[in-house]
């Protein structure tokens, strides 16, 4: 069918005799007639108007004609190949047509269980509202501290004015590292990141530390070894407990809604003085429900200790009190209190 | 603190019908915060009834029980006698008993009952005649309450007790116990005193000093009491600085302690023992001054008050015999203090103990000691008490005698005894009063944010028992109350003016902070790696740190590992896990084991978290609070914390890819945690590479070591070995990997680079090339990476053939590499000059023959 012209006839060339033609027409036309699917009309497509096909090899036979035959044979090959073309088009429009009737139907799906091929993972309950809490400090302008878990007990207890024999240090349930005197315990919070923030960056300052701490709790419904804390640490000029309030309540806000204050109450610690207990409105009854199972009815929620950062801490942290005597020197707040869970199946 | 609210509202004037609770919310607003509120539970018609008649009634079971008719007058609505049914018999017709009426309420252990009528051996029963443990007001079951038996005779007289009565009154149901929470700077507190005054400061209501009462003055031929505290273990403090000691004579103690002070007393939480001690502890809870009533004669001459000498030992009263410290204070008697009597304000011993029965003469001590000593033998011994609880927190040196004297009154008047007119104290005190503080007035207003007045803070200060003296110039010298010793700066002052006033009035304003640099690198690639693995369909989880020396097994650490140089607890949760974990690994099997086995069979985890390196064992100096340690020591504190680096782990069993109603899945195998340990290193833009390695705990023939470019260690992914499968419990064929975060973070970019898009098309080129099977694909396609040079963009491994159609011990690897260049469009000559030379690389590093 292709290959070199041998016998070379400039004017008998057997591939542009007209029954030549017809027949590769006729072929065509009944390929295409044949052709039951898509597929198989790319298939008669490729053998009958491909750039192999008879009429395409005919037609490359016209430029070697004299002048006086390429017109009649140029015409020739020409229809012959709008035949084919046309009978293409029609099919396809038909087989088309055929494919959007039947085939279509027939593959259909039902997509409407879900396809857990690969569920997707997920984040951590914990590990996510701690991100969200430093977010939103952040978005205050604040940055976000770290501190080691195993932390030398003077940072500890010690640079925050827990005296050795102050009962607040042996209420603290502490993890010690063995030998006893090594002087390292597990971080009982996190606040001696406020101590070693105080003595790495200095004043004003504005950090917040979220963090792993460590109690020797035996794990119940309501106690873990292992629990977490954010905290806040402000160190600047003429910053009061109004800020401090102030602060909390846009941090209740960013985590709960509008309409999520914080209230103070009386406490005392022994990193800050004046120290206050600090409660968040309810988010699920805000105060209006005596029956709530979340704030047990009182209307607040308990989310940890705050107040002005004690003297003797910016002592330890060489931060000179009397100096920031004149002006209020800062404030400290840590909480809440959320527990780990080690599965990943009961993220409370 | 327990407070019965009517020994409380001897102190403070309480407004008519005040409930438990409103007390309660008072004492919160000034920082008391409230544990619990206890009533008896009992709710009325709870009436005084007399038997008027009593039939025995024996029953099938063997049981006899009373049909009894009972006057309680009008109680019941109706006049007319009420019949209830008894199965006690200590009663007779004519008795006055307790009856709680249809619609009266019990406490039970399963909670509030509502008595009703109710249908019980052929009769109606129309209430309860009951029993003290009924009503929760002893332990007594034996029978019903006859209320002269119960009260007195005088006493049902007195109150002129007749049927109908309500007796939720008389019996004290009615009276609430409010429980608070008392902060360790308010030792004052733990006294009906402390918490009275602080009610008094919450409401504005009159409170009357129960410390202000006649007191015996002191004489000069009172019982020898020597204060020898020479060698003062914490600077000049002494141990003991007061030290009262009453003498009370002829004294029954036999006698019972009057019902009232009982009822405190348990009220208060305390069990009520005898008639002397009962009187200490209740003069303790009054006034907050701990007690110590010793056996006169059993007693040399004199008292001394002295640390414990080497070698000594002391049997307390909770029988646990003491070596004891030299920096002990004890209360000891003889010429030479030879005779050990207690363990100063924290538990007696044996010897100079009450026994009621044999004891007639009594001597009450009444000292103020160091609260630092109390602290550090309470500690030392691991004896806590409340006389101890009290000292260490502060007690009221001033209130020494009159505690001894309200002692000494009240076991005149119920023991029987006289006061002996020799009165010792031993007053040692530098100064009676408090160290003054100065006090700019408008600290309170700069600290707290509330405008106030300088009068106001002269009132509140004064309202809680400071002397407040202006000297001009805007500043203020403030001597605290004796109760206060917290009270020691300006700030602490400035806590009372806020407490007082209210922290309700303090207004919210955000500061202006001044300008963060948003989240750290470090902080950023966490957050990225943790989504980045989540997105790829593994849950993150947090497990605890703590494991044991099995755990290093069960992994098959080898001996050497210096992963078993683990951290260890001196005080462990449990013996079975005393150490800190030193890679996640070692943590995350329980994670994976547990949700298996509730149910999960596709598990895939991961933890971000610390793990601790102990390389040395330098130990931390605790220099103490107060001043900034030099920077020697601070240096030294920093390094003798053990390096925690942060490591990712992931951890995977089951199907990678599920089965169901859209086709088959697949089992996840060591590619899928290969291919997560590389998305780590992805996400955080670090190129790694990869070379063989056998490591515990993974299959040795499948475990491959990420590295950087240098060679560094990165972390490890495989297979778990078989036997470490085994032995933990897990699934067969459980992956994991761990890395090193700071190894990563220490290599990547902090910056966010953009690279030039190309917008010319990419020419692949395929090679197969045939190398010993032995040869890694990692170093083959490395060896195409650097021949093929600039103009490769990307090279995968798509095929590996091993069989007939090449050599035996040969495998046909089958690369794909992508050219592109930035500028152009490549030619084919370009593009086969690059191939050929990545070829050529190859066959010169491996002998790679191209197929």
């Amino acid at each position: 069918m292709s290959g070199p012209n041998t016998s070379y006839d400039p004017v008998e060339v057997a591939a542009l005799a007209p029954e030549a033609v017809d027949q590769a027409v006729a072929d065509a036309l009944a390929a295409i007639e044949a052709a039951d699917s898509l597929d198989a009309l790319k298939a008669a497509r490729l053998a009958h108007a491909g750039e192999r096909s008879p009429l395409a090899l005919a037609n490359r036979e016209i430029g070697a004609l004299p002048p006086s035959a390429k017109a009649e044979a140029g015409k020739r090959v020409g229809q012959a190949r709008g035949r084919v073309n046309a009978a293409l088009t029609a099919r396809q429009a038909e087989l088309e047509a055929e494919r959007d009737e039947r085939i279509l139907v027939e593959e259909a799906m039902d997509l409407t269980a879900v396809p857990a091929r690969r569920p997707l993972g997920r984040r951590h309950v914990l590990t996510v509202t701690a991100e969200r809490m430093a977010d939103a400090m952040v978005g205050m302008g604040w940055e976000i501290a770290e501190g080691p878990g195993v932390e030398a007990e003077w940072f500890n207890f010690d640079a925050l004015n827990f005296d050795k024999d102050h009962p607040a240090r042996q209420m603290q349930d502490t993890f010690f590292v063995d030998p006893a005197d090594a002087g390292l315990v597990l971080r009982t919070h996190t606040s001696p990141v406020q101590a070693r923030s105080l003595l790495e960056r200095g004043v004003p300052l504005y950090v917040a530390v979220p963090g792993k701490t460590f109690r020797t709790d035996e794990l119940d419904a309501t106690h873990t070894p292992v629990f977490h804390q954010l905290e806040g640490l402000a160190v600047d000029e003429g910053l009061t407990m109004a800020h401090l309030k102030g602060t909390l309540d846009r941090l209740a806000e960013a985590m709960f809604g509008p309409g999520i204050v914080s209230r103070l109450r009386p406490a005392y610690f022994p990193f800050t003085e004046p120290s206050a207990e600090m409660d968040f409105r309810c988010f699920v009854c805000r105060g209006e429900d005596t029956g709530c199972r979340t704030c047990g009815g009182t209307g607040w929620i308990e989310w940890g200790g705050c107040g002005m950062v004690n003297h003797n801490v910016l002592r330890a942290c060489g931060v000179d009190p009397e100096r920031y005597q004149a002006s209020p020197s800062g404030w400290a707040w840590s909480g809440p209190r959320c527990s780990a869970t080690a599965s990943p199946t009961c993220g409370s | 603190m327990r407070v019965p609210v009517d020994w409380l509202g001897e102190y403070v004037e309480l407004p008519q019908d005040v409930t438990g609770e409103q007390i309660a919310a008072a004492l919160v607003s000034v920082g008391l915060e409230e544990e619990g509120l206890h009533t008896s539970g009992v709710g009325g018609p709870l009436v005084v009834g007399r038997v008027l008649e009593k039939h025995p009634e024996p029953q099938k079971n063997g049981r006899t029980i009373n049909w009894c008719q009972v006057d309680v007058a009008d109680a019941n609505g109706t006049g007319e006698p009420q019949g209830i049914v008894c199965g006690a018999h200590n009663f007779e017709v004519g008795d006055l008993v307790a009856v709680i009426l249809p619609g009266g309420v019990l406490p039970t252990l399963q909670g509030p009952m509502t008595i009703s009528a109710r249908k019980t051996y052929g009769h109606v029963s129309a209430g309860m005649i009951c029993s003290v443990r009924e009503l929760g007001i002893g332990d007594d079951h034996e029978g019903i309450i006859v209320l002269p038996r119960l009260l007195g005779h005088e006493q049902v007289e007195q109150l002129g007790l007749t049927p109908g009565d309500d007796l939720v009154g008389v019996l004290g149901l009615d009276r609430e116990v409010v429980e608070v929470n008392v902060t360790p700077d308010r030792g004052y507190c733990f006294s009906i005193r402390g918490i009275a005054r602080e009610y008094s400061h919450a409401t504005g209501a009159a409170y009357r000093d129960p410390a202000d009462l006649p007191v015996d003055p002191a004489t000069g031929d009172g019982y020898a009491v020597e204060l020898r505290d020479e060698h003062r273990p914490h600077g000049e403090v002494p141990g003991c600085d007061r030290y009262v000691a009453r003498v009370v004579r002829g004294l029954d103690l036999t006698r019972q302690t009057p019902e009232w002070m009982a009822r405190r007393l348990t009220e208060a939480g305390m069990r009520p023992i005898g008639l002397a001690v009962d009187v200490t502890n209740y003069v303790m809870l009054a006034l907050g001054q701990p007690l110590h009533a010793f056996d006169l004669a059993t007693l040399d001459s004199p008292i001394v008050v002295r640390r414990a000498r080497a070698g000594e030992r002391l049997r307390t009263l909770d029988d646990v015999d003491r070596e004891l410290d030299p920096e002990d204070l004890l209360i000891t008697c003889g010429p030479d203090g030879e005779r050990i009597l207690a363990l100063a304000g924290v538990m007696g011993g044996e010897d100079g103990e009450v026994t009621p029965g044999t004891t007639t003469d009594v001597l009450i001590e009444s000292a103020h000691f160091d609260p630092r000593t109390v602290a550090r033998t309470s500690r030392r011994h691991r004896l806590s008490s409340e006389a101890a609880k009290r000292f260490e927190r502060g007690v009221d040196p001033a209130v020494a005698a009159a505690a001894a004297q309200l002692a000494v009154d009240l076991l005149v008047e119920h023991g029987g005894g006289t006061a002996d007119p020799a009165i010792t104290d031993r007053d040692e005190r530098p100064t009676t009063g408090m160290a003054p503080i100065r006090m700019e007035v408008d600290l309170p207003t700069r600290y707290v944010g509330v405008d106030y007045p300088a009068a106001r803070v002269v009132e509140l200060l004064e309202a809680i028992g400071c002397d407040v003296r202006a000297e001009g110039e805007g500043m203020l010298t403030v001597v605290p109350p004796t109760w206060r010793p917290d009270l020691t700066d300006a700030p602490t002052l400035v806590e009372e003016v806020a407490r007082i006033d209210g922290y309700d009035k303090i207004p919210s304003v955000v500061p202006r902070a001044t300008g963060g640099r948003g989240l750290t690198h470090a902080q950023r690639s966490r957050r990225a790696v943790a989504a980045a693995l989540a997105g790829s369909g593994l849950q993150e989880v947090l497990t605890y740190p703590f494991v044991g020396e099995s755990r290093f097994e069960e992994l098959a650490l080898p001996a050497d590992d210096p992963r078993r140089a683990a951290l260890r607890l001196a005080n462990p949760l449990s013996d079975e896990a005393p150490l800190m974990r030193t890679e996640l690994l070692q943590t995350l099997p329980e994670s994976l084991r547990r949700n298996v086995s509730r149910g999960s069979r596709d598990v895939a985890l991961f933890e971000i978290d610390t793990v601790t390196l102990p390389d040395h064992a330098a130990k931390a100096p605790v220099p103490g609070v107060g001043a900034r340690p030099d920077e020697e020591t601070l240096a030294t504190i920093r390094a003798a914390v053990p390096a925690q680096p942060w490591h990712v782990a992931l951890m995977a069993a089951g199907q990678a890819d599920r089965a169901g109603w859209w086709g088959s899945g697949r089992h996840v195998d060591v590619t899928d945690v290969a291919a997560w340990a590389h998305a780590v290193a992805d996400t955080l833009g670090v190129p790694v590479r990869r070379r063989p390695a056998d490591r515990a705990p993974f299959h040795p023939g499948r475990c491959v070591e990420l590295t950087l470019a240098d060679g560094t260690t990165v972390g490890w992914a495989g297979e778990l070995h078989p036997k470490v499968v085994q032995r933990l419990g897990l699934p067969d064929r459980t992956a994991a990997a761990e890395l090193d975060l700071e190894v990563l973070l220490r290599a990547s970019d902090h910056r966010t680079q953009a690279r030039p898009l190309s917008t010319h098309p990419t020419a692949a080129s395929d090679v197969a090339l045939v190398v010993p099977l032995s040869t890694r694909y990692g170093d083959v396609e490395e060896s195409l990476r650097a021949g093929a040079g600039d103009l490769l963009e990307a090279i995968e491994l798509f095929d590996v053939y091993v069989g007939d159609q090449v050599g035996p011990d040969q495998q046909s690897l089958a690369f794909r590499m992508h050219f592109r260049a930035p500028d152009r469009t490549l030619t084919t000559e370009e593009v086969n000059t690059a191939r050929d030379a990545a070829v050529a690389r190859a066959t010169q590093d491996h002998g790679a023959a191209q197929r």
